[in-house]
């Protein structure tokens, strides 16, 4: 049986700001890339118009925070749409090319904003991947940006608000994003109805301008490969692109207190989040240990004592955001009305006591866990291409599997317990979707 | 795309004298292996009282056995590391799991273990809780149970038209005495395959399963249920309204249902190949007249194949008042099919997106275990990647116009969810 051979990772640096980082996998049939750049939401807005939910205080002091509605902001939207727009044909291509030939390169591509970036990313047999690049090149490069398809790709991001309007879990994860890191950090890439009216072709193409370019831009590609030459071929499709500088996202707006939505809905929908520390803190493989402890599998302390035990709902989870300088927890559970406020109570109290058992047959498990994702991430170029952007991206390098592994091993039950017991949350910001509000104090 | 193939695996299969089957697709370079045990025990082998135990039960596997409590069972699982899970169909209930190599071992002991669950009394009233607020959850999620109505209207509440989660009624009632009788009768070697694909060790494999089975032959058989019940009128919380009220609904949802092919035919391969071009959600007819313009958020269509039978699914989703004009968008894109076939190019373009999906597939074991437990559970069957990248590419124009002129110009059962009544359920459905 193959142990982890963690081939070598190769990184270029472009003058223009693009890192080129690729892993070949030779014993892979498939390959993958992951480009991103800036464009994600958090471009969408100017520096003086970030804010908090409410208008309450922020995290730092020093710059007064704005009120935001996410329901009312003008720009909502604006990075999906260029998105959108950007696969509305480029180069030499309409978009039904764009499309037909990737799917006949057997190409699965796709393109979204998230905070920070904007991501292209596609999976292929490795035959195709050196084509995948061109046809890359042509969509970043030269898109063609169609005036007269604008509605049709406004129209489309209205269908999905819709969609996530009547996704209960969906309408919670907003609001609670929103709540915990406020604007930028918490936006969510949707339209409104203002945003529906006011963005236009003319938006997208100065966001296109301001905001695709490689300055702080990165490129993933790990499967069959040849690392040499798809990062020359890549030099040469990318070497003589525009620079620029990539909108920083240093801190959160977040907002105190807890918030209701009402909806006659056969369930309450918990969700909850606080703040805690980003991929790249020293600590943040301990702090990770207790989330995967508390939340991580069957055994894990939400499954076991929420739901195995008391049966009080069948969805219960916390899980880890991170983002460059700041991080934090969000989770969710889904209950009927009648158990809701048992649920949220002992919810919480599983983890503001999550250090005062912890035993090290927990932390094994954990570290099992870890290490079996480790090895079967190299059954995937595209999941192996993820890690490699995010590594990247985080901390400014790619740790190896080895390096993963061993940091992983050295973590102790009680660097988890002091942890745990040093970043207790105390403040939960906690979002409710069904009939009826619950007890939160 | 004309010349690809899938990494070669070694496929083995043997039956034990108990009537278990045990099959493989092994490729001893894989970092992993995935393994499962497929059960011929699915909602159509359930009579009215029965309504939802065979998912009930997959809950009830993972509390505990004579040599394990549930926490032994959640806390083995995750010390050997891998992903692992179940899920109950129309026709059968899937455990498995992908994990190292090295606790293969292991794994078979646990799984083969859970399989002879003690069904304790405390643990079913917790997991009825459970299975309750699970029921509860679909009922707040889009489509807001359209396609669970859409196949009772389509082939009776019973049968395949039974749902999977049972209803509120139906698990309020169950016994744990319902569920062993069920367990009994369904959980007999001749109704189980394990499957396993990856780095797995066959020989092994075998001898372990032999002897940890054993006593599956024990069990005792006896008829159906299904057998004896009044099949007259309505089960308890079953309506076949074809209209769903949804009052907080922003969209309409609509769902059409009718007849197609089952597991056994040929002819699959050329209807999989008429729903992608139809309906794929990235280049497809439909998505250019609907998704691309903003008309709808989802339009789409696809077969389920079942071991005797199959059926046609359309699913639209838009806005109430956009619902009659994209219901004949749908209509005539589907019907210029069935009347004109499909252009060479848009076929090839079809077979060269769903070959490369399969091989990105099969790459990982987990990826092959499903395909090859179920078709051999029901089929006794193997068809290899590379069998299965020769039968689309073996695809023709006239397949496809003979599988759209047979199905897409039935009869169909329509429903639909959503706020109000400006949606009209359309006279021909």
């Amino acid at each position: 049986m193959p142990t982890i051979t963690d081939s070598p990772v190769t990184t270029t640096h472009l003058k223009n700001g693009l890192t080129i980082v690729c892993q070949p996998m030779p014993w892979l049939r498939t390959a993958a890339y992951t480009m991103w750049l800036p464009g994600g939401l958090v471009s969408e807005v100017p520096l003086g118009e970030w804010g908090s939910l409410d208008g309450s205080i922020a995290s730092d002091n020093s710059s007064a925070t704005k009120s935001y509605d996410a329901e009312t902001d003008p720009h909502a939207g604006l990075a999906s749409l260029t998105c959108e727009m950007v696969q509305r044909g480029a180069g030499p291509y309409s978009s039904r090319d764009l499309v037909s030939v990737e799917d006949n390169l057997g190409i699965d591509a796709s393109v979204s904003a998230s905070t920070s970036v904007v991501t292209f990313s596609g999976n292929m047999p490795a035959e195709s991947i050196s084509d995948a690049m061109g046809i890359l090149a042509e969509l970043v490069r030269r898109p063609h940006l169609p005036g007269d398809q604008v509605d049709d790709a406004k129209m489309m991001l209205y269908q999905e608000r819709m969609a996530s309007l009547d996704e209960p879990t969906s309408r919670l994860m907003k609001h609670l994003r929103l709540a915990q890191f406020g604007n930028p950090a918490g936006r969510s890439g949707s339209v409104n109805p203002v945003s529906l009216e006011t963005l236009s072709i003319d938006s997208v193409r100065e966001f296109y301008q301001s905001n695709y370019h490689c300055g702080g831009g990165l490129l993933a590609i790990a499967g069959q490969i040849d690392p040499q030459a798809i990062t020359q071929q890549v030099e040469q499709l990318f070497g003589d692109w525009r620079s620029g500088d990539p909108i920083p996202l240093e801190k959160t707006y977040p907002t105190e207190g807890n918030h209701h939505l009402h909806a006659d809905s056969s369930q309450t929908h918990i969700g909850f989040a606080f703040d805690s520390i980003p991929y790249g803190h020293e600590d943040y493989f301990v702090m990770r240990a207790g989330i995967g402890i508390l939340s991580d599998g069957m055994s894990s302390r939400l499954f076991d004592r929420v739901r195995e035990q008391r049966g009080l709902c069948y969805s219960v989870w916390a899980s880890t955001t991170s983002f460059r300088g700041f991080g934090g927890v969000m989770g969710y559970a889904g209950t009927t009305p009648a158990r809701a406020q048992e649920t949220l109570d002992v919810t919480l109290h599983e983890i503001r006591h999550l250090a005062d058992d912890l035993t090290t047959d927990e932390l094994d498990r954990w570290k099992t866990r870890i290490e079996s994702n480790l090895i079967m991430e190299q059954e995937s170029a595209g999941s192996r291409a993820g890690s490699l952007a995010s590594d990247q991206f985080q901390i400014g390098r790619v740790m190896s599997t080895e390096e993963l592994e061993s940091a992983i091993e050295a973590i102790t039950l009680d660097q988890v317990r002091d942890y745990w017991h040093a970043h207790s949350p105390e403040h939960f910001r906690i979002v409710t979707v069904g009939p009826e509000p619950l007890q939160t104090t | 795309m004309n010349t690809l193939t899938a990494s070669p695996t070694d496929f083995r299969h043997v039956t034990l004298d108990s009537g278990l089957r045990v099959v493989a697709d092994i490729d001893s370079r894989g970092y992993s292996a995935a393994l499962g045990y497929f059960t011929r025990a699915g909602a159509r082998d359930e009579c009215d009282r029965e309504s939802g135990l065979s998912h009930f039960l997959e809950h009830m596997m993972f509390k505990g056995t004579a040599r394990r409590s549930a926490a032994d069972v959640n806390r083995e699982l995750d010390e050997l590391g891998g992903q692992s899970n179940a899920y109950t169909s129309e026709e059968q209930t899937v455990y498995y799991a992908a994990v190292l190599p090295k606790y293969q071992h292991r794994l078979i002991d646990l799984l083969s273990d859970m399989l002879s669950p003690s069904l304790r009394e405390d643990d079913f009233e917790t997991e009825r809780q459970v299975i309750l607020e699970e029921i509860a959850k679909y009922e707040d999620q889009p489509p807001f149970g359209a396609f669970e109505r859409s196949m009772e209207c389509h082939f009776g509440p019973r049968g395949l038209g039974r749902r999977i989660l049972g209803t509120r009624s139906s698990i309020e009632a169950m016994t744990a005495a319902d569920m062993r009788a069920y367990f009994q009768r369904r959980y007999r070697p001749e109704n189980i395959v394990l499957a396993a694909s990856g780095n797995v060790d066959f020989d092994a494999l075998v001898e372990q399963a032999a002897q940890a089975t054993e006593s599956w032959s024990d069990r005792a058989t006896g008829q159906s249920n299904t057998a004896f019940e009044d099949a007259q009128g309505l089960p308890v919380d079953i309506s076949l309204e074809r209209r769903l009220r949804a009052p907080d609904a922003s969209q309409a949802y609509r769902v059409t249902i009718g007849p197609s092919i089952g597991m056994a035919s040929d002819d699959r391969y050329a209807m999989r190949m008429l729903c992608a071009i139809l309906g794929d959600d990235g280049g497809s007819r439909l998505f250019w007249d609907l998704i691309d313009t903003g008309r709808a958020e989802v339009a789409t269509l696809w077969p389920q194949e079942f071991t005797d039978c199959g059926s046609l699914l359309t699913y639209l989703v838009c806005g109430p008042d956009q619902m009659d004009s994209n219901v004949r968008l749908m209509n005539d894109a589907l019907q210029r099919v069935a009347t004109e076939g499909v252009e060479p190019d848009e076929l090839q373009q079809a077979v060269n997106k769903t070959v490369a999906g399969c091989i990105m597939q099969s790459e990982r074991p987990s990826g092959r275990l499903f395909g090859l437990g179920s078709r051999w559970l029901c089929c006794n069957e193997h068809v290899s990647v590379d069998a299965l990248l020769t039968a689309y590419r073996d695809v023709s124009v006239d397949d496809v116009k003979r599988v759209a002129q047979e199905y897409l110009t039935r009869d169909v059962t329509e429903v639909i969810a959503s706020s109000g009544d400006e949606t009209e359920l359309s006279e021909s459905a």
